[in-house]
């Protein structure tokens, strides 16, 4: 028998771009956290990486509004389009951290906004109604570590050490126009050194395959070796070199955004939308979410243990439960099935407890 | 018996004070009058000379020397130690070179205090750098201005003890600090809670000048507007840096200080690293789109800062410190012991502030 030459071609190799079509459709959205002190240009630099204008109507506080003023979470939502493809970007910021004269636990407002959307998304997961789930987990969180230290300081350390098992952390050293070339190196090694001193798991590039050309592994290497970018951001257009570009305009020069020897901006900017946006949406669902999702369930589950426990403790010693009977949760199927094992399990370990007192009891009678 | 007219001796005028414009210069040729004394006496009605008593005041203390004591305050960074360094053109601070050290952030606000003697035109300056290593480095800043507040005030204290002795010592060792430079963050925004908090709990206590660190990452419209900002907030909250409005003397003196007052805070940019710039050699800072000239008004104040601060207002920050704030010291004190008793030499009682 014959076999035709052209049936061996199935077709399935159509699939990126199929999968390309509906995502173009469809649309993409993420959702970018910022955080660092009042003054590190992190406005400056939103606007300056997606080109827009997002903070136009915002007014500042001066000290003394200030003084009393709590971290807040301010969300805001831009949808652009290039070429076709449609992004819903969304921008958490986070004003007042870090701005108090007392700053213990300033972060908390933040991880708790963290950790409420992965339980939103969690909820809406374990439910009926799956088509429409809304994600609005934070997938990257730049922290803007400010130019005019010396490295890390207490606040940086414990800000991001308090995130880096929530969220993508990408540190960058703000503002980075006031510094010279060799004092940014400096402070780069220093903050590096102290990233891994301190065990702080900021977001990793993850690695080249091995089939990618020698080129884009030296790229690939030198974006590596370059962290924490040291940025400046800028929306003005100023005339440079007989160009219109991107900068700040200094009586002793110009600084342009988007001069690779002048500042880490444009690897910033490719790194975070033209190469790994979808990397770092990757890492939030597979990585922070999941854990999250495991230590929740953990965490109920160790509850319902602890309640089941007491029941029982008081069950049979017919004392009077000495701590309140806590209303359950609502169950659903995950967490029925879940109870059941659990239940399963003490009644296993109390008959092996009833096995262990009948032995003892057999060997004091002897 | 001829007089022979001697002429009246012509002291040499000196170098230092101009003459006040009503008397008139001594003539060597002509009489004035009734001479008593032989030959001269022509200079009763003439110079007298009493304005030399400038320049023998100022040969007194070329000889003895100044004291200034500088405290610097700030957090980590901020380029203190080398603004300190470039404003008396030597390494005067802890460190030698910015970047030399470990920087180690300490848990608590340290006091560190070195002297140096520097001498310029036959003049000797001890210079005592009072460094504030830890301010506001910390998750919680409260009162950490207590050990700077505690550390000025044990300064008073010691130099009240001094004039309180029986046997007093001819020049008090003055350790009093003379002027807190204040260093603010350049965030372009406006002052941070806790400069506020410093700020007012030490503007009284002590002459406060502040300065906006590394203003080199402002352009020229962010500077002003900072400025403008950081002012009218320091007005809101009736923090008088110095110089004070209510001290001002007299009019001259308030012309010259209005017109300081107008220009301060005082954008700063410090370095201790010369650059060749148009065949000059400048000390600045070299990035990748030019250099920074510190001493170029067009980029930074600087060069203000420091006419204000070493070449005009050097001897004022002294006379305010020794005649207002320890002043003030000192009449708390007395009013709250209900007066002091001279103490011998030897007492070490503690001070009970």
């Amino acid at each position: 028998f014959e076999i035709s030459k052209w049936n061996q071609y199935v077709g399935f190799a159509t699939l990126p771009n199929q999968v390309h079509r509906k995502s173009v459709k469809k649309g993409f959205d993420f959702t970018l956290m910022v955080a660092g002190e009042s003054g590190m240009g992190k406005s400056t630099l939103v606007n300056s990486l997606f080109l827009t204008d997002l903070y136009k109507d915002r007014k500042l506080l001066n000290a003394e509004e200030r003084i009393n003023q709590t971290v807040e979470i301010i969300k805001h939502t831009v949808d652009i389009e290039e070429k076709g493809v449609k992004l819903k970007l969304t921008i958490v910021d986070t004003p007042g951290f870090g701005d108090a004269v007392n700053n213990n636990e300033c972060w908390k407002p933040i991880t708790d906004y963290i950790d409420q959307q992965f339980e939103q998304y969690f909820r809406d997961e374990s439910g009926l109604n799956r088509k429409n789930i809304q994600d609005n987990r934070v997938h990257c969180c730049l922290y803007f570590i400010p130019p005019f230290g010396h490295g890390l300081r207490p606040v940086d350390v414990e800000f991001m050490k308090a995130l880096h098992e929530k969220v993508n952390v990408v540190p960058l050293i703000a503002k980075a126009d006031c510094l010279t070339p060799s004092e940014i190196k400096k402070l780069k090694d220093r903050v590096r050194d102290e990233i891994e001193r301190f065990g702080i798991k900021v977001y990793q590039f993850p690695e080249c395959d091995s089939d990618e050309d020698e080129e884009f592994k030296q790229l690939d290497k030198e974006l590596k070796e370059c962290c924490p970018f040291a940025v400046i951001g800028s929306n003005t257009v100023v005339e440079a070199r007989g160009q219109r570009v991107r900068g700040r305009l200094y009586p002793w020069g110009i600084v342009e955004v988007e001069n690779q020897s002048h500042c880490d901006f444009v690897k910033l900017r490719n790194i975070l939308i033209r190469s790994h946006m979808h990397d770092l949406k990757d890492v939030t669902c597979d990585m922070h979410y999941e854990n999250y999702r495991a230590q929740c369930i953990q965490d109920m589950t160790r509850f319902l243990f602890i309640l089941h426990a007491v029941v029982k403790l008081t069950q049979d010693n017919r004392m009077e439960s000495p701590i309140p009977m806590l209303p359950l949760p609502t169950p659903d199927v995950e967490t029925d099935r879940l109870i059941k094992m659990k239940d399963e399990e003490l009644a296993r370990m109390q008959e092996m407890l009833n096995k262990m007192q009948q032995q003892i009891h057999d060997g004091k009678d002897q | 018996m001829s007089e022979s007219i001697v002429p009246p001796e012509v002291r040499p005028k000196p170098a230092v004070p101009a003459k006040p414009p009503h008397v008139a210069a001594p003539s060597p040729t002509a009489p004035h009058g009734p001479s008593g004394l032989g030959g001269g006496g022509s200079t009763l009605l003439g110079y007298i000379g009493i304005d030399t008593i400038i320049e023998q005041m100022r040969k007194k203390t070329m000889k003895a020397g100044f004291d200034f004591n500088i405290m610097i305050v700030g957090h980590s960074g901020l380029g203190k130690s080398t603004l300190v360094n470039t404003l008396f053109k030597s390494q005067v601070s802890r460190w030698s070179s910015g970047w030399g050290g470990e920087h180690k952030i300490p848990k608590t606000v340290e006091i560190k205090a070195v002297s140096h003697v520097i001498e310029e035109g036959g003049v000797k300056m001890k210079l005592t750098v009072i460094d504030t290593p830890g301010f506001g480095d910390q998750i919680n800043n409260e009162n950490c201005w207590d050990p700077i507040s505690k550390y000025i005030n044990e300064q008073y204290e010691k130099f009240l003890k001094e004039e309180v002795n029986i046997a007093r010592k001819k020049r008090i060792p003055d350790t009093r600090v003379h002027c807190c430079l204040y260093f603010i963050s350049p965030t372009g925004h406006s002052l941070r809670q806790l400069d506020i908090e410093f700020m007012k709990h030490l503007s009284r206590v002590v002459n406060i000048i502040p300065v906006i660190a590394k203003s080199d990452t402002m352009t020229p419209d962010e500077k002003n507007e900072f400025k403008h900002r950081v002012r009218k907030e320091l007005e809101t909250h009736g923090i008088e840096y110095y110089p004070q409005n209510e001290f001002d003397d007299d009019m001259e003196d308030k012309n010259e200080n209005d017109k300081i007052r107008e220009a301060m805070p005082f954008a700063v940019v410090g370095s201790d690293k010369e650059f060749q710039v148009n065949g000059k050699r400048v000390l600045g800072r070299k990035t990748a789109w030019g250099v920074v000239e510190v001493e170029n008004p067009n980029h930074c104040e600087f060069a203000l800062l420091r006419d204000f601060l070493i070449r005009s207002h050097l001897q004022d920050l002294k006379e305010v410190t020794h005649n207002i704030h320890y002043e003030t010291y000192r009449a708390r004190r007395l009013n709250d012991n209900g007066g002091l008793h001279p103490i011998s030499a030897n007492n070490t009682q503690e001070s009970n502030l």
